[in-house]
C-alpha cells in the first residue's frame, strides 16, 4: 500500500480526475474571456460558465441565476457577511452567529463589530449544535442576518439548518450558511432548507482551489448584496473581476459528480468512517467521540485519545494524513476554539484527531489506519505519567500541576 | 513541521522510560507541567551514597519535542553528580536537539524537571538526617 495516506479531506480533497479532463481544454483552445460578448472565444467560455452555474445550482435546488462565482468560500463568506451588513444597515446592524464558526466567519464579523455592529456569537451545546431557543431569544428587531454554518469542519456536526432557516424566514432575518463541508456530500436544499445565502467552495468537493460560490436567493425574499469587489460588474454586479473559467468549469464539473454519486458514496463513506471507528474503540480504552454522533456528515470523525497529546500522535502516524486540535499543531499555540466550544477541557482538546475521509480512500487504507493508530497510542500511553497516574487510580482533575 | 534527526530518534526510541518507586530514600520525582497546557514531564533520579545519579527515568504527555528533551535529559543524568546535573542549561538541549524557537519551553520543562527531582531527593536526604538525628540524641 502506498503511504502517506490521506485522511484529511476536511481540509481539501484531490481534485477528481474527471474534474481535471473537463477544465484542460479551458485553459489552452477555449481560453476566450466569458464577457467578450462579440466574438466566438467569449461565447465558448460564456457557455462553459452557464452550464457550470446550472450544474451548481442544480447541486442544491436553486435556480442558475442565483449563482455567484467567487474565488473560494472564504470570499463568499466575506461578500454575504459585509454585503448584507452594508446594504441592511439602515434596517439594522445586529448580526448572529455561532461560536464553532470558521474563521471565514468569525473574523468577518469580528471586522464589523470594529464598524459599530453587534455580534451575537451563539454558544453550542456539548454535541456541538446549536440551542434554537437560544436563537429565537438572540434576534432582536435590529438583527439583519444570522450566519450559522451546515456542517463544521473540525467536528463534523450538522446543524439543524431547516430549523433555524424556518425560524429566520418567520422573523424577517435573512440567513446564511457556510455549506463548504456539507455541499456534494449530502442532500443539501436551498428551499427546503430555507436558506437566503450558502458559500461553496470547490477544492472541498473533489473540484480545484481558488474557485467557489454563493447562492443568493433572488425571489421570496430577493437578497441584495454590497458588492465588496468594484469594477466591470460581473456577476450581476455582485462580484467584479474576469471569471475564472476553467475553475468554474471544474466546480461545475465536481458538483455534476457529487450529485450524481451522492447517494452510493454516501453509504461507502459510512461504512469505512464507521470501521475506523469501531476497529479504534476495540483496540483502546478511554477514547472520546467529539460532537454529537447522529447528526454528523458520513465522512467525519473527531476523536480524543485521552492521555495522548495530539502532536506527538500525528508524530507517530506520520504516513497518515490527519489534523489534530492540539495547540502543538497550531500557530496560535491555543488548542482548537471549536472543541472548547464543546465544553472540552484543554486536556481532552490537546489529544484529538480530525479523520475525514474522502472518494479515493479504501478499506485496506482504513484498517491500517485504525492498526497503526492503535499501536501508537498505546506506545504513548506507556510514556505518559498522566495514562500511569489513571491507573492507580489518581484523579487528574484534582493534582495541582506545577507550571507557570 | 519538520523535526530534526535527533528528535525523531528521541521520539522514535525514548531512552529510559519507566517509574521507580517514588516512596524510596535514594529516588528523587519530579513532576513539571500540565495536562491544560499540553505538556506533563515526570522525571526520576536514583542516587547512589557518592551523590552520583546511578539512573534516570521518564515519563512524559507532550510533543515529541517534550518527550525527546525529557528521554535526552535522563542520558544525560546518568553517572553526573548532583552538581554537574543542576549544571544542565535548557539551551544546551535546545542545541543537541535543535529545537525551534515554539519548543524551547520543552527544554525549559526539561530543565525544571531536573531541579524538581533534585531538589525533591535532597529534601528526602534532610528528613533523613533530621530523623537520624533525633535517634542519635
Amino acid at each position: 500500500m502506498k503511504t502517506p495516506i490521506y485522511l484529511d479531506n476536511h481540509a481539501t480533497t484531490p481534485m477528481d480526475p474527471r474534474v481535471l479532463e473537463a477544465m484542460i481544454p479551458y485553459f489552452t483552445d477555449r481560453f476566450g474571456n466569458a464577457a467578450s460578448r462579440n466574438h466566438e472565444f467569449g461565447w465558448v467560455a460564456e457557455q462553459a460558465v452557464d452550464k457550470a452555474r446550472k450544474q451548481v445550482a442544480d447541486l442544491i435546488g436553486a435556480t442558475a441565476k442565483e449563482i455567484v462565482f467567487t474565488s473560494g468560500a472564504t470570499e463568499s463568506d466575506n461578500l454575504a457577511i459585509k454585503g448584507v451588513a452594508e446594504m441592511y444597515a439602515e434596517r439594522g446592524n445586529h448580526i448572529i452567529t455561532a461560536a464553532t464558526e470558521h474563521k471565514a466567519i468569525l473574523d468577518t464579523c469580528k471586522k464589523l463589530e470594529k464598524h459599530g455592529y453587534r455580534v451575537t456569537y451563539l454558544p453550542v451545546m456539548a454535541d456541538g449544535l446549536i440551542d434554537l431557543d437560544m436563537l429565537k431569544e438572540s434576534i432582536t428587531d435590529k438583527t439583519i442576518l444570522v450566519s450559522i454554518m451546515y456542517a463544521n469542519n473540525e467536528i463534523g456536526v450538522v446543524q439543524p439548518i431547516r430549523e433555524i432557516g424556518k425560524i429566520c424566514r418567520e422573523r424577517g432575518v435573512l440567513f446564511h450558511t457556510d455549506a463548504v463541508q456539507a455541499v456534494g456530500k449530502i442532500p443539501v436544499n436551498v428551499d427546503a432548507d430555507n436558506i437566503d445565502m450558502l458559500s461553496i467552495s470547490a477544492h472541498k468537493m473533489y473540484g480545484p482551489k481558488g474557485v467557489g460560490a454563493l447562492y443568493v436567493r433572488r425571489k421570496n425574499p430577493r437578497v441584495q448584496l454590497t458588492a465588496q469587489m468594484d469594477g466591470g460588474g460581473h456577476e450581476r454586479g455582485m462580484r467584479s473581476g474576469t471569471l475564472n473559467v476553467p475553475g468554474i468549469v471544474g466546480l461545475g464539473e465536481a458538483a455534476a459528480i457529487s450529485q450524481r454519486e451522492m447517494a452510493e458514496e454516501t453509504v461507502r463513506l459510512r461504512y469505512l468512517r464507521d470501521k475506523l471507528k469501531d476497529k479504534i474503540e476495540a483496540g483502546l480504552d478511554e477514547v472520546f467521540i467529539n460532537g454529537s454522533w447522529e447528526h454528523r456528515l458520513p465522512h467525519s470523525l473527531n476523536m480524543s485519545f485521552l492521555y495522548v497529546e495530539g502532536e506527538s500522535l500525528l508524530m507517530g502516524i506520520n504516513d497518515i494524513a490527519v489534523s489534530s486540535g492540539s495547540a502543538c499543531t497550531s500557530a496560535t499555540l491555543e488548542p482548537s476554539y471549536v472543541l472548547k466550544a464543546l465544553g472540552l477541557g484543554d486536556d481532552l482538546a490537546h489529544s484529538s484527531i480530525r479523520f475525514g475521509i474522502g472518494r479515493f480512500n479504501t478499506e485496506e487504507q482504513i484498517d491500517y489506519v485504525a492498526d497503526r493508530l492503535v499501536e501508537v497510542v498505546k506506545k504513548l500511553r506507556e510514556l505518559s505519567p498522566l495514562y500511569e497516574m489513571a491507573k492507580e487510580g489518581i484523579d487528574l482533575s484534582k493534582v495541582e500541576w506545577v507550571h507557570d | 513541521m519538520a523535526y530534526s534527526d535527533k528528535v525523531l530518534d528521541h521520539y522514535n526510541n525514548p531512552r529510559n522510560v519507566g517509574s521507580m518507586d517514588k516512596s524510596s530514600p535514594d529516588v528523587g520525582t519530579g513532576m513539571v507541567g500540565a495536562p491544560e497546557c499540553g505538556d506533563v514531564m515526570k522525571l526520576q533520579i536514583k542516587v547512589n551514597e557518592d551523590n552520583v545519579i546511578e539512573d534516570a527515568r521518564f515519563k512524559t504527555f507532550g510533543c515529541g519535542s517534550a518527550i525527546a528533551s525529557s528521554s535526552l535529559a535522563t542520558e544525560w543524568l546518568k553517572g553526573r553528580t548532583i552538581d554537574e546535573a543542576l549544571a544542565i542549561k535548557n539551551t544546551d538541549i535546545v542545541n543537541e536537539l535543535s529545537l525551534p524557537p515554539v519548543k524551547i519551553h520543552c527544554s525549559v520543562l526539561a530543565e525544571d524537571a531536573i531541579r524538581a527531582a533534585i531538589s525533591d531527593y535532597r529534601n528526602k536526604q534532610a528528613k533523613k538526617v533530621s530523623t537520624e538525628q533525633q535517634t542519635v540524641a
